[in-house]
């Protein structure tokens, strides 16, 4: 009773929208695909709403093959990053649009409709034109036609991404709520970002896409602690993980002329050379740590953001409080050891804090 | 600065009312005076300067054996001829937009672009040099000096401009629009007369009074391509002009002939300003 992809590829031009993409989604669930933009992440909902044919590959819900069922039968609902609504029907009509379509009876519709209205919060917008509403506004009345079709897919393609900041957060939030309220055990839920921080909140069950493959799937916590390689670090961090080149001996770690002592966790590591990574929260101000240049300092709300730069690294390090910084000024910075993480020379994971290992 | 912007903005407003209406005026005046009051002197005031008559207005009602002209025929023909050719050109020509906007064609190396081009292509060349083809043609099919030939050739004059300028519009309507309909359960029928055309009202005038206007004003094909059997007012308004020029009839029909277009403007100004279609997508 899965939606179950296997070896999805498709190749309009050059370059792979989707390549070898498999997963076997189950009911019930909420799923999050994180990647850049570009990774596929809207080829990926596209095909499974069926607007795109994969070239290779296979789709299955309800043990159905579902690329041979047409789009508009396929009961799936889907809301575009883009406010996609229809201009020339009003709020009440844009959400009985698809209801419609489907034959209801109108007290079917009329008590589909005000459910869906009281879920987004948009009662007593009934009458009111598309146009007249804000960005937020517009987004929810699509979800509250997605919601009010009860459809067994929904389908959600960075919906948060074109409205700004404190919309975002109220909306995120309020999504959390209609996810784990306004849904039934029938519905599969698939979310797709560019931002982990999304990704963490709405806690479930996610796929790293990059380049139109798949790179990690797992539950959100175990791709945030042990990322299988170096570009899901990148991807799953905001700022994306640090990575210095480096290696490590029997007494310390090194890296740029900088000594550290060697973490409990990589006690076991063979001495070699590695690819360093640490979060950007985990690099501390400190008097008597390593020195580095600044080449960029942002604030961004209540934290900075420093660019650092030292031989052939650079680095980002949030710093929790708003400060100001003159450019190519020195700082020193102090690294958390206990949370390095050792990449291989192949990129791939070697030794996590958390414990993770990549085989 | 900003006091000589209003009285500079206001001045070019009432030149261009004046530039414009003035000869509206003078052909209305015209109209109601007769051979004396043309051609002795300058007259401009009914009853002052001139004595009013409506003998050029009864010319043109008035059938030939009684020294009239008659264009009550040929006005008919040319709105028959104009609405049936835009009629059919609008609707042959937005679902070939629609086409063009949305698919993707390919045979040999003719893409999307060239298609459009092909179109528009046929307004290019100089009608003269489409004139001994379309007269063989209709001649050949025995469609000369008939309505429905004169149908079917405007339609080749109008479809391009509905394809244009529907295209370039379809253009603009977001793809996910259509997308967010199938996915809503709408075939493709469904998601184009239920939602893509709804909101495409704006284009749809846009393109139906550039027919409207580019059908009813041409002259060079209803000229070619008809005898005595069927008329258009635009010939018929030419043919007025023999020996003596009868100014007061011509005006007369000058102003019954662009009256239509007047009125279908003032109709349609009202629509263009509507439709919008920022709802769709901010």
């Amino acid at each position: 009773m899965n939606l179950i992809g296997e070896k999805i590829s498709y190749k309009p031009d050059e370059q792979f929208h989707l390549n070898d993409v498999s997963f076997n989604f189950k009911k019930g669930n909420l799923y999050t695909i994180l990647g850049r933009t570009l990774s596929g992440k809207t080829t990926l909902l596209k095909t499974i709403a069926g607007l795109l044919n994969p070239d290779q590959g296979s789709i299955s819900f309800e043990e159905k093959d579902f690329i041979k069922i047409p789009v508009w039968e396929r009961n799936v609902a889907m809301v575009y990053q883009q406010f996609i609504n229809y201009p020339h029907l009003n709020v009440y009509e844009n959400i009985t649009f698809p209801l419609k379509q489907r034959k209801l009876s109108p007290e079917q519709i009329k008590k589909d409709v005000d459910e869906a209205l009281k879920t987004v919060g948009l009662v007593g917008f009934e009458n009111r034109k598309i146009q007249e509403l804000s960005g937020g506004q517009q987004q929810r009345v699509a979800l509250a036609r997605s919601l009010a079709k009860k459809a067994k897919i929904l389908l959600l393609d960075e919906p948060l991404v074109n409205l700004d900041y404190k919309l975002r957060e109220q909306l995120r939030e309020e999504f959390k709520r209609i996810f784990s309220e306004g849904l039934s055990q029938d519905t599969i839920l698939i979310y797709s970002t560019t931002d982990p921080q999304e990704v963490m909140e709405l806690n479930g069950e996610v796929i790293v896409l990059d380049e139109g493959k798949v790179l990690q799937k797992g539950p959100a916590k175990e791709i945030f602690e042990n990322p299988s390689n170096l570009k899901v670090a990148e991807i799953s961090n905001d700022p994306p993980m640090n990575v210095l080149k480096g290696s490590k001996n029997s007494k310390n770690l090194n890296f740029e002329n900088i000594s550290l002592e060697i973490p409990n966790h990589f006690k076991n590591l063979e001495d070699r050379d590695y690819n360093f990574g640490i979060r950007a929260s985990e690099i501390k101000l400190d008097e008597n740590g390593e020195e580095f240049e600044i080449e960029l300092a942002e604030i961004s709300g209540s934290e900075t953001l420093l660019h650092l730069k030292r031989g052939n690294s650079k680095i980002i390090a949030l710093i929790e409080e708003v400060m100001n910084f003159k450019i190519h000024e020195k700082v020193k910075i102090n690294f958390n050891a206990n949370k390095f993480y050792a990449f291989g020379e192949d990129e791939k994971l070697v030794s996590s804090p958390y414990g993770g290992t990549n085989g | 600065m900003s006091k000589l912007y209003t009285f500079l903005k206001y001045f070019f407003i009432t030149f261009w009312t004046v530039f414009v209406v003035a000869p509206f005026l003078w052909a209305v005046s015209t109209s109601f005076k007769d051979f004396q009051s043309v051609n002795s002197k300058v007259t401009y005031i009914p009853w002052l300067d001139f004595e009013p008559t409506l003998e050029g207005w009864r010319v043109l009602i008035k059938s030939p054996a009684k020294g009239g002209v008659d264009i009550v025929e040929p006005y008919f023909n040319s709105i028959f001829v104009t609405c049936t050719a835009s009629l059919i050109s609008i609707v042959l020509g937005t679902l070939a937009a629609y086409a063009l906007s949305r698919f993707t064609f390919k045979a040999g190396f003719v893409r999307n672009n060239d298609i459009t081009f092909f179109f528009i292509s046929q307004r290019i060349m100089p009608p003269i040099v489409l004139s001994i083809p379309f007269f063989i043609f209709l001649s050949t099919i025995g469609l000369l000096d008939s309505l429905l030939g004169l149908v079917v050739v405007y339609i080749v004059l109008l479809m391009p401009i509905a394809v244009w300028i529907m295209v370039d519009f379809f253009n603009r309507v977001p793809k996910e629009l259509d997308e967010t309909a199938l996915i809503d359960g709408c075939n493709p029928y469904q998601a184009f007369y239920k939602v893509v055309l709804p909101n495409s009202i704006p284009g749809l005038i846009v393109a139906g009074m550039f027919c409207i206007i580019f059908g009813w004003i041409d002259f060079f094909f209803a000229f070619i391509l008809t005898f005595t059997e069927v008329q258009l007012l635009p010939v018929k308004v030419v043919a007025l002009n023999s020996s003596i020029t009868p100014w007061w009839s011509l005006s007369a029909s000058a102003l019954v002939s662009v009256a239509p277009l007047i009125i279908v403007a003032f109709i349609v100004e009202r629509y263009l300003s509507k439709g919008n279609l920022s709802g769709a997508l901010k």
